[in-house]
């Protein structure tokens, strides 16, 4: 039996251990916001926090995370207003949107670990996420805006 | 302003995270409390023409069929057309809502199933949605809102020339009276709907959300949260998943297989063969052998332990190294013309100076970052299914095919996309997914593809050679033009052995080129398919762009003089073409008469990508610029591209700007993330992106072996230059698809100003290095 705490709920597991996160997140637990993209640890579409630090879910098997805490997307923010959850919203970042999550969760952990992150940290943290679309300008903008760095754009008035 | 209304065809389902579907719910929506404007009526099926009118099923502008209201206010208007990031949902809020004059904090979005009787076409493809039905959505926008104003008439007993109607409420204008739109809708729903001539659009000046960029993406809040419901997000309590093998080869067939070991596997439930497609191929499933088990990890693994033996068929020996030489020896010898204007032969027969050059571009994959999937479900006979896809009805009559079923006995619900960039108009996956439901006796089940899958058992970018011949005169000014473009065609799915470009592929910049040079021939030459070939983002327009792109920069260096100039100096001087007049019978499926091919348009975007970048600048060692310009989907775009070449060949490209003219703007907002977004998909196939086939194989497994662009190689600096273009009676172009075209032969283009070095193969990874 395998326990964890996901998104701070105690669970257990007695599966397959070699189960990878992702489908244990996915198809036992539900929480569908972390998203499979290639299985293979090549596209961070799956970036989850486990015990504080990203990891890709899609090749981390359950056993790995035994007592550990997990956080996804549905736990960075209790009201979804994480700094990067408000600078992705602010400069409409995403298109399809699918990616979106692994590069949030991504960006969370490379603001906890560098709070005004350079040009460089940001490439160095983020170039295992990919965004098909192209959203990578407003990813590094969202993620200095979420840093402070930079002000948030103006609302218009509607 | 909040939009947590989350999204989908399921509105009442989708607030909880993993959501548990619900059917019994549905029918909650539209009635619950007095939402009444979203009667279905069937309208008056359009005539075949141009733009959506030439499309099937035509297009529906009802206010019942796009427009709800309910008391407590909510407006919820339904999209028919797909997300998959290009902002449809946005778009489409944004027309009817601002002919409306509802309060857009009250707007949501429903999506809508596939049925095109009732919505009109649906098909999400050709970055036609906002051109074609932007004044549909208009009408049905306008007409609720007349319907509104005439209910407040009769119960105020005042005309309803006295009443005006702003941020769902009405006025009236000389008692000072107001009724909400949620107060009026029930007594609206009950009047007629105005005749289309009668309707009244909104003067463009009183506009409040069309054409101002200020309203942010209607999915940001279920997008941002993980709520946001793509094609595999569905779930039901006892589902099924299933993963699919399939023949590595295109074509091949299971000779054998055993499935013992694999249904050894802890939850692995059904092992079964999917039938080989007859041919045409079509969107039918290819076949193979399906594991289907209780979680997605038990499938992929019992996949594993299938042991198939596989008759390749008759694309084992597909070899595209080989087929290029095969495709290059096509491009030296005549081909089918199809488009002669002047004396080609009779120029090159005298002409001192000729200059030519052969450009190949390889198979692309789509790779959409959600890989295909799709849930399906059959009760008593009902086959509903919940997928991402471009083209709900033929994912819905596909699936009927397959099913034996009629298509009143399937419903599609879309999702959200994640990504789709053409290969999500072929729903293979979807009958795949029904299929194996029908195995499954009606269960749920939830049919996956992994990115192997995608890259494996793609609907490929075509693979082209693109040679051009040219005379030039004394000033260096090209006196006759052969284009020969050689590129198995998308056909050869519909038709088995097409093998010449169709009017769409030629009509993606190759026929439809619109120089200022006396004597043009295009020529297509023959080129079998040895795979699937299918739609990826701006399509023919990618091979022919950067062939005629970089080669008008050849002559110009040929002929000593600057690029841009030159280039200007070939596309001529300003003046309107009819398309016909050049051979291009497509022309996007626009009339030519409202859609002539401007040079004006295509000079200003060139001019104004160019000077944004600062043309002619002083470059230090090892960096320079490049400039492209093409026409594609009724749409002028231009790239002008900053590139440094290190001295061991490696490239950055710290800087890019683009330039579009699309015509009136709904959502300049979205286009210009658009811009942003096809920048980094051109150069992702510009520098590294590529498929190769061994034995009928695809050599590339996943993003290892086929490497599109990350944050740390794409341009810090994407500047996008919108041309403005004010008058809202001006038809509109496509915004999804044309800003990828230039991209690769701006980047060629700087690269060759950087080091002198020309470029006429993509990818070009190491090719500076070596």
């Amino acid at each position: 039996m395998i326990k964890t705490t996901v998104n701070g709920d105690m669970r257990s597991f007695d599966g397959d251990p070699e189960t990878p996160l992702l489908w244990y997140l996915r198809d036992e637990l539900g929480l569908t916001g972390t998203k499979f993209g290639c299985g293979a640890a090549l596209c961070g579409a799956c970036t989850i926090h486990l015990g504080g630090q990203a990891v890709r879910a899609c090749i981390t098997p359950v056993s790995s995370a035994d007592g550990q805490q997990i956080t996804t997307i549905e736990g960075l923010s209790p009201d979804g207003n994480h700094p990067v959850q408000v600078a992705w919203r602010d400069l409409n970042v995403a298109q399809c949107g699918y990616c979106q999550v692994g590069q949030m969760m991504q960006a969370a952990s490379l603001l906890k670990d560098s709070p005004k992150p350079t040009d460089d940290d940001i490439n160095n943290a983020m170039s295992g996420n990919i965004c098909r679309c192209g959203t990578y300008p407003r990813i590094r903008a969202a993620i200095k805006q979420a840093a402070g760095m930079t002000a948030a754009p103006e609302k218009g008035a509607l | 302003m909040t939009h947590d209304h989350s999204y989908s065809g399921m509105t009442a389902d989708t607030s909880d995270v993993g959501q548990i579907v619900n059917l019994s719910r549905r029918s909650l929506l539209g009635g619950a409390g007095a939402l009444v404007l979203a009667v279905a009526l069937p309208n008056v099926a359009q005539a075949a023409g141009f733009g959506a009118d030439g499309m099937p099923h035509g297009w529906q502008d009802s206010p019942k069929i796009f427009v709800a209201i309910a008391e407590d206010g909510a407006v919820t208007i339904t999209c028919h057309r797909s997300d998959m990031g290009q902002g449809v949902r946005t778009s489409w809020a944004i027309i009817i809502a601002d002919e409306l004059e509802a309060d857009w904090a009250k707007v949501h979005v429903r999506q809508a199933e596939a049925d095109e009787l009732k919505y009109g076409n649906q098909d999400t493809d050709g970055s036609r949605s906002t051109r074609q039905f932007f004044m549909h959505m208009r009408h049905a926008g306008a007409a609720a809102r007349m319907m509104l104003i005439q209910a407040a008439a009769k119960q105020w007993g005042v005309p309803a020339s006295e009443i005006t109607a702003l941020n769902s409420v009405v006025t009236h204008t000389k008692s000072g009276k107001t009724l909400s739109y949620g107060a009026l809708a029930k007594a609206a729903s009950d009047l007629p709907i105005p005749a289309r001539e009668t309707v009244a659009l909104k003067d463009q000046k009183d506009f409040r959300y069309i054409g101002k960029g200020k309203i942010g993406i209607i999915d940001n809040v279920p997008i941002t949260t993980g709520k946001a419901i793509y094609a595999a997000d569905t779930r039901f309590e006892g589902m099924f998943y299933a993963v699919i093998a399939r023949s590595p080869v295109f074509g091949g067939t299971v000779k054998s297989f055993d499935a013992a070991e694999a249904l050894k596997v802890p939850g692995v439930v059904k092992v079964i063969q999917i039938a080989a497609p007859s041919a045409p191929v079509m969107f039918q499933p290819l076949g193979g052998i399906a594991v289907i088990a209780k979680s997605t990890w038990a499938a992929m693994k019992g996949r594993e332990k299938l042991a198939i033996t596989w008759d390749d068929g008759p694309n084992a020996k597909y070899d595209s190294a080989v087929y290029r030489a095969e495709l290059e020896a096509s491009a030296r010898k005549p081909g089918k013309v199809v488009r002669a204007q002047g004396d080609v032969d009779g120029v090159f027969a005298k002409a001192k100076n000729k200059i030519t050059a052969e450009y190949y571009i390889p198979h692309l994959v789509q790779a959409p970052m959600e890989p295909m999937a799709a849930v399906a479900r059959i009760v008593d006979g009902n086959c509903e299914i919940w997928t991402s896809v471009q083209a709900p009805q033929a994912a819905r009559t596909n699936t009927a095919k397959a099913l034996g079923v009629g298509e009143d006995k399937v419903r599609v619900n879309v999702t959200l996309l994640g990504g789709g960039f053409g290969r999500k108009s072929k729903p293979d996956y979807v009958v795949e997914a029904a299929l194996c439901s029908k195995v499954m006796d009606g269960k749920p089940v939830k049919l996956q593809w992994t990115r192997e899958d995608d890259i494996h058992h793609g609907f490929y970018h075509t693979v082209s050679v693109e040679r051009i011949e040219a005379t030039v005169d004394d000033k260096g000014m090209p006196t006759a033009w052969l284009h020969r473009s050689v590129a198995p065609t998308i056909g050869s799915i519909f038709v088995a052995g097409a093998e010449n470009e169709l009017p769409f592929e030629l009509g993606m910049g190759l026929v439809n080129t619109p120089f200022a040079i006396p004597n043009m021939r295009m020529e297509n030459p023959a080129a079998p398919a040895h795979v699937r070939i299918g739609w990826f983002r701006s399509v023919s327009n990618i091979p022919h762009a950067f062939a005629i792109q970089s080669f008008v920069a050849e002559l110009a260096h040929a002929a000593g003089r600057d690029p841009k100039d030159y280039l200007l100096d070939v596309i001529g001087p300003a003046r309107q073409i009819d398309p016909t007049s050049i051979g291009d019978v497509w022309n996007h499926g626009e009339d030519p008469k409202l859609y002539p091919i401007d040079t004006g348009r295509l000079r200003k975007v060139i001019e104004t990508a160019a000077d944004g970048i600062g043309w002619g600048r002083k470059m230090p060692k090892g960096s320079g610029l490049g400039v492209a310009g093409h026409y594609s989907f009724v749409t002028y775009t231009a790239v002008a591209v900053e590139v440094a070449v290190d001295d061991k060949g490696a490239i950055t490209i710290p800087r890019v700007d683009i330039a579009i003219d699309c015509g009136p703007q709904v959502n300049p907002e979205r286009i210009r993330s658009q811009m942003e977004g096809a920048v980094v998909m051109g150069m992702g196939l510009a520098l590294t992106a590529e498929i190769t086939f061994k034995d009928g194989k695809a050599q590339q497994n996943n993003f290892d072996g086929y490497e599109i662009t990350r944050i740390d190689a794409a341009p810090k600096a994407i500047h996008v230059h919108l041309i403005p273009n004010p008058d809202y009676a001006h038809v509109l172009g496509g915004v999804g698809e044309p800003g990828v075209p230039p991209v690769a032969p701006a980047i060629i283009n700087a690269i060759f100003a950087a080091t002198g070095r020309r470029i006429r193969q993509l990818p070009i990874r190491n090719q500076l290095s070596a």
